[in-house]
């Protein structure tokens, strides 16, 4: 018997995952769009290590892993593309660059 | 109520309110701040689910790495200061609250969560053991299994990233 309950950790992973989408709705700034990214993708990951445990397998903190590889990745990436569009036109407002091309 | 319970209501709430804050802040850098809060009451999150490894990533690699990315960001492109970008309307604002309710309300009230997962398949060797730095290391490169074919993956979409890093940091190629 788990002395928590698995479903109080999945609860609690969408919560976190609501307010994530909920700051990329309403933020205007890329950097804190980001961040709320972030807040999305450790929801999920919280639920991966909360089902895992549920399930007895070690295959959910593997997941884990690799979704954490992907986002070091994708922070590094988008990061430096925040900084070429700040270099190319000295603003950083998500409505000013909504268009790919300049 | 017992003492993992209470332990698991208070990491809750801090990481609630440590999310909440990352999207009310004004200051970028606040929020970053606000973020390493909520990064490490889920570590310790995952200490309670016995991921000791998993937390142990998630300190050095998001509450290290990537935070400093996101800080020296915020002070190259010098965006600590709130005015430095126009204010998020109101409506926008009352709409985009709106929207994630709704959305809560529709994860909540859709898939496991409502209909209950049934009983754990967890036993006590699975609890002690199914998080240490050993299990996952022999889990991954075990033959049959398909993790190391992501492993190696992996490390092409960080060497990827590394050369998309220094393209996209170049002013001219």
């Amino acid at each position: 018997m788990l002395p928590v309950r698995t479903e109080y950790y999945l609860v609690l992973s969408a919560i976190l995952f609501t307010i994530g989408v909920t700051g990329v709705t309403v933020k205007r700034n890329p950097i804190v769009i980001f961040m709320c990214i972030e807040l999305m993708l450790n929801a999920v990951n919280l639920s991966f290590v909360a089902l895992g445990r549920h399930f007895g397998h070690i295959d959910g903190q593997m997941t884990v892993i690799f979704v954490m590889a992907v986002a070091a990745a994708e922070v590094a990436i988008g990061l430096g593309i925040i900084v070429a569009i700040f270099r190319q036109r000295e603003s950083i407002d998500i409505d000013e660059v909504a268009l790919l091309r300049h | 109520m017992s003492a993992q319970m209470v332990l698991f209501a208070v990491l809750a709430t801090l990481s609630v309110v440590t999310a909440i804050l990352v999207v009310v802040h004004r200051n970028p850098v606040r929020s970053a701040l606000s973020l390493v809060c909520n990064l490490i009451v889920l570590a310790v999150l995952y200490l309670t689910l016995s991921a000791q490894f998993v937390a142990a990533i998630q300190i050095i690699v998001y509450a290290g790495a990537i935070m400093v990315l996101f800080l020296f960001t915020v002070m190259l492109l010098n965006l600590g200061a709130p005015e430095a970008l126009r204010e998020t309307g109101r409506v926008q604002g009352v709409v985009g609250v709106a929207l994630g309710l709704s959305f809560l309300a529709a994860i909540l009230g859709a898939g496991t969560i409502s209909a209950g997962l049934g009983p754990s398949a967890a036993t006590e060797e699975s609890l002690r053991t199914g998080g240490t730095a050993e299990a996952i290391g022999r889990h991954m490169f075990e033959p049959g299994l398909p993790w190391h074919f992501a492993f190696e993956l992996t490390s092409v979409l960080l060497l990827v990233g590394i050369v998309g890093a220094v393209v996209l940091a170049k002013r001219r190629l």
